[in-house]
């Protein structure tokens, strides 16, 4: 501290007699901090995206660990299982879960749950489940909580209606819906990218035919457009073929916005000194955009991929919960949601609900972190 | 001006036909078809289909056709106002969209007035209170707003309803009413029953629009004349909503294009939520049943709202702020 305060005081003096070479000296320094430093700092200056950045890469080891975090298989029906209340956890010399047992109400058709803790159930850490690979390469059996195989089953938010683990599915299904938002996103930011720099940079005929394309797509609404299209998938195809068509899907109408927004940006930069300087030194056009209008949209083409995510996942969850998006035996938090489609059920069994938190905090988050995103590459807009 | 409004209808029907090649297309691409549903469903009943019967009935709908012959039937029929019949709804396609499309313009302007109604003062408050609690409960709520899927939203106010307030939710009309003629009785049940749905419908926007209106009056507020309004002595309320709030409005006009596609999407999710009988359930339903034809003329029929939405909105612009006169 003593230490900074005497340098402080000496560059002061430094200043008052020597301005010129002082002030040098302070901009070299600041010179040094390269411009993604600088954008790190801005957006480590946004304490929330900050936290939501981490809550995000939080579930995204949620989704890759999915198996081992899961304490049963997320889709193995078990009728003892329907509808079951979420377990109730307690402690006897170690974690420990109560015994529930479901009764249904013959004449009212209503189905209450009995607790018994009075003798609790003890959880084994690292027990036995069911098999799966460790990251897809390792055999394994091992999860990280699970009740003792055949007595119990742990089910920390129910079951659903075939007696499925609401909770197992719910970490399964993130792998899903975690990815397929920022897949589709990629695809659209690589055409995005490539019609919004052509547009921008061409100019004239070719800048109207593509602009005008860009309007009759957005000319359909949105949602219902998506909707007609992923109905029209077959409805025979495996969970991977329709993951990524629906991907594919979803990038088709993402792209306008983003070419629109490049656009913009490539024409501003398009009619600044260097390029013409690059253009009267001799330089191709291919040169032009790969190393002078490319990298200094980057950060902004970044900026704007990441804000367009959320729109995705609402979109697919959205589909899925209609029944026309990802669809059984694949897992997605739309596809599980599709069980609280019934008032009914929603009121009798509301820990349906539960995967939506998982599906409101990841959109939260990844608009938080857009938005900061958005700020530290683009302070001024 | 009118040059103008002809010159972006002329763009909107050229706009509407590349609309309908596209649809069209996509609708194509779908294994099987209505008439393969209606043999399926002839089946079903008992009545034996001969492999004749099958053959006539493809004649008779053109199954076989290319595409663009298929296309071309279509809309030789919509241009003379004969959209055909539906499978799915068993008449008239007209009579399906005819029926609808009153009570999906009135969800969609009566969302945007509430979103308008609710976006303007909180945006304004959230601007000249910038950073304060209470702006900063205002932008938490915006980003969950924003983030809720519209179709947990519906959901979420729906059992709210059922559990809570003990209504009736759900449909157009209650029970007694549902086949009952018009009566102010009646009018007042539709009515409660479609505030909730409007409410859902506006969230999104309501959200966006306020983040929208709060940017702006910021940016405003920061310029010399409002400071010169405030020098001259201009009372503070008057300087916000006179001098500044005027100003602010133009990119809220702007915005009213891009939020039409928003609102038909939440009108399609809720209304299905809901059971309500509009153009986007319609659409759900048509797409689900491969009633193909339906689906794509319904499709259509929302894009050519949004293209006139689009020119309203352009319209209300030039008639707020007359730089953008010039434009036309």
């Amino acid at each position: 501290m003593s230490t900074d305060q005497i340098t402080g005081a000496g560059l002061d003096e430094a200043t008052s007699a020597e301005p010129a070479g002082a002030v040098a000296f302070v901009d070299s320094k600041v010179g040094e901090i390269s411009q993604t430093q600088l954008m790190i700092r801005r957006f480590k200056q946004s304490k929330l995206a900050v936290i939501a950045l981490f809550i995000l890469i939080f579930l995204y080891l949620i989704a890759l660990f999915a198996p081992f975090l899961s304490p049963n298989d997320p889709v193995q029906v078990d009728q003892a299982y329907k509808y079951a209340a979420p377990s109730s956890l307690t402690w006897s010399g170690g974690p420990a879960m109560c015994t529930v047992t479901q009764e249904i109400d013959p004449v009212n058709i209503t189905t209450t749950y009995v607790k018994d803790c009075s003798n609790p159930i003890p959880l084994q850490i690292f027990g036995q489940g069911f098999e799966y690979k460790f990251l897809g390469l390792i055999p394994t059996s091992r999860h990280l909580i699970v009740a003792p195989e055949g007595e119990a089953k742990l089910m920390l938010f129910g079951g659903d209606g075939n007696g499925r683990d609401i909770f197992s599915r719910t970490l399964y299904g993130s792998r899903v819906s975690l990815t397929i938002g920022v897949f589709a996103v990629a695809i659209a930011t690589i055409l995005g990218s490539i019609m919004g720099t052509w547009s921008g940079y061409a100019g004239g005929r070719t800048d109207t035919i593509i602009q005008r394309v860009i309007e009759i797509i957005q000319s359909v609404p949105t949602l219902p457009l998506w909707a007609t299209m992923a109905a029209v998938l077959p409805q025979d195809i495996t969970v991977t073929q329709r993951f990524i068509l629906m991907s594919i899907i979803l990038s088709l109408l993402a792209w306008t916005g983003l070419a629109r927004q490049l656009r913009g940006k490539v024409m501003g930069y398009a009619s600044s000194d260097y390029v013409s300087a690059a253009k009267s030194a001799g330089a191709k056009t291919p040169r032009i955009i790969t190393t002078h209008l490319l990298p200094n949209s980057a950060s902004h083409i970044v900026a704007v991929a990441m804000l367009a995510i959320p729109a995705t996942i609402i979109a697919e969850t959205t589909l899925s919960f209609l029944g026309i998006g990802m669809t059984e035996p694949g897992i997605s938090w739309g596809v599980l949601l599709k069980d609280a489609q019934r008032i009914d059920v929603i009121q009798q069994f509301p820990w349906v609900m539960l995967p939506a938190v998982f599906v409101i905090v990841a959109i939260t988050c990844f608009q938080l972190v857009g938005d900061g995103v958005r700020d530290a590459v683009d302070p001024y807009s | 001006m009118l040059l103008f409004i002809l010159r972006r209808l002329g763009w909107g029907v050229f706009t509407l036909f590349c609309v309908s090649l596209l649809t069209f297309f996509i609708i194509e691409l779908a294994p099987g078809s209505a008439v393969d549903s209606e043999i399926e469903r002839l089946r079903a009943m008992g009545s034996t289909v001969s492999t004749e019967q099958v053959e006539a009935l493809e004649e008779q709908y053109g199954a076989n056709d290319p595409w663009i012959v298929k296309y071309g039937k279509w809309i030789g029929g919509l241009l003379r106002g004969d959209a055909g019949m539906s499978f799915a709804f068993r008449e008239p396609v007209a009579d399906v969209i005819g029926s609808r499309i009153a009570l999906s313009l009135a969800l969609g302007i009566g969302a945007t007035l509430l979103a308008w109604a609710v976006a303007i003062p909180i945006g304004v408050y959230s601007a000249t209170h910038r950073y304060t609690l209470g702006d900063n409960i205002i932008t938490l709520i915006q980003f969950i707003g924003l983030a809720i899927p519209e179709f947990l939203l519906a959901l979420g106010v729906m059992v709210a309803a059922v559990q809570f307030g003990g209504l009736d939710v759900g449909g157009l009309f209650s029970n007694e009413y549902r086949n009952a003629p018009w009566s102010m009785d009646k009018f007042v049940d539709m009515l409660a029953h479609l505030w909730m749905p409007v409410l859902v419908i506006s969230v999104t926007s309501t959200a966006w629009l306020t983040r929208v209106m709060r940017a702006n009056l910021f940016d405003v507020l920061g310029q010399q004349y409002v400071q010169t309004a405030r020098a001259k002595g201009v009372a503070e309320r008057k300087v916000i909503w006179k001098h500044a709030v005027r100003n602010a409005l133009h990119p809220l006009v702007m915005a009213l294009g891009a939020t039409i596609s928003g609102l038909m999407g939440g009108e399609l999710v809720v209304s299905i939520i809901f059971n309500l009988p509009t153009l986007g359930q319609a659409l759900f339903q048509t797409l689900i049943t491969k009633d193909t034809y339906v689906a794509a003329t319904i499709l259509v029929i929302m894009a050519a709202i949004l293209i006139i939405g689009n020119i309203v909105s352009d319209l209300l612009l030039a008639w707020v702020d007359p730089r953008a006169r010039v434009m036309g």
